[in-house]
């Protein structure tokens, strides 16, 4: 493997951050910029990788483990979302480990919109066919699934309050059909 | 909506998630430029296509995105069970093939007439 490269940084502008829409039952909100790390790794790395990342890689269909300001997100049998909310950013952890894996920086791929309120679940069902109820996806349950047209990264945060993560090009669409959908829900 | 049990998720999803990619258990030789044009055809075009139950291969493309394979009544669209890729065929109850069954027996156990075809002599076709 060759030397841990130094990872180069571009420069950020953010896409709707800091936008917020509040309705009746739920509050729409753009969150600010994360680090994000997609991995895929096979199953005798996760120890060296959680390791390093300081937060316990998932092996539960729809889970996930946060820690501070990190979150993993299981997302198949072999692929996490890293989001790091407190500016650290997990590529560089990864740099430093010699197991196998695949570690792609997907920091601006991503926009992060939160979804809060009493209604959050029914505005959040307008688009995303899944089954929110808490038995079916408990605070912390986390999915790659679709809403309305798009795909999205849906994260239960709270008993009211989601974190949707989509890619930035969608985030036009996702943001107004939620905002749409929160209208209605209340 | 129709439910699919996602063998990895291990639970059934909103068939939005998926996606079908074809018939299932079809090998590709592991000498492919040896295989002569009638093997490749077969292998690369040929499908069974039945009335009744098909193996398929799935994938949970906005979801885990793994391919696993699944055994669904094309008529009823209902699906009887899935597995992960790799895993064996299941082998599956007689009854659940259902009366669809009757239509996969070859024509001539049919009650039904073969076409005729007027067999071409030679020079004639063009
Ligand atoms: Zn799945």
């Amino acid at each position: 493997m060759a030397k841990a490269a130094k990872i180069a940084t571009a420069e950020r502008s953010p896409i709707f951050a800091g936008r917020e829409f509040s309705g009746e039952g739920a509050k729409i909100a753009v969150l600010a910029p994360s680090h994000r790390l997609a991995l895929r790794a096979p199953e005798k790395s996760l120890a060296a990788l959680s390791k390093a990342l300081g937060v316990k890689l998932p092996v539960a269909p729809k889970s996930s483990v946060t820690k501070v300001s990190r979150s993993a997100l299981w997302l198949g049998p072999d692929e996490w979302l890293v989001i790091d909310d407190g500016g650290k950013d997990p590529l560089e952890d990864c740099a430093r480990v010699r197991v196998l894996h695949s570690a792609v920086g997907v920091s601006h791929r991503n926009v992060g919109i939160s979804i809060s309120g009493p209604r959050a679940a029914e505005t959040l069902n307008a688009g995303c066919p899944q089954d929110l109820s808490l038995s079916a996806f408990p605070v912390g349950a986390c999915s790659r699934t679709i809403l309305g047209k798009v795909e999205i990264v849906l994260l239960r945060t709270a008993e009211d309050a989601f974190r949707v993560e989509c890619w930035r090009s969608f985030s036009d669409y996702v943001l107004t059909f939620l905002t749409d959908a929160a209208t209605d829900a209340a | 909506m129709l439910l699919i049990h996602c063998p990895y998720c291990e639970e059934e999803r909103p068939e939005l998630e998926f996606r079908n990619a074809g018939e299932a258990h079809i090998a590709r030789s592991s000498s492919i430029a040896e295989e002569s044009g009638e093997d490749f055809e077969k292998f690369f075009f040929i499908r069974s296509n039945p009335k009744g139950i098909i193996f398929e291969r799935w994938r949970h493309v906005h979801g885990c995105a793994r391919f696993f394979n699944a055994a669904r009544d094309t008529v009823t669209d209902r699906f009887i069970t899935t597995y992960k890729a790799g895993e064996p065929k299941p082998s599956l109850p007689k009854s659940a093939s259902g009366p669809a069954a009757y239509a996969n027996r070859p024509p001539d156990q049919l009650n039904v007439k073969r076409p005729r075809r007027k067999p071409v002599a030679k020079g004639e076709a063009k």
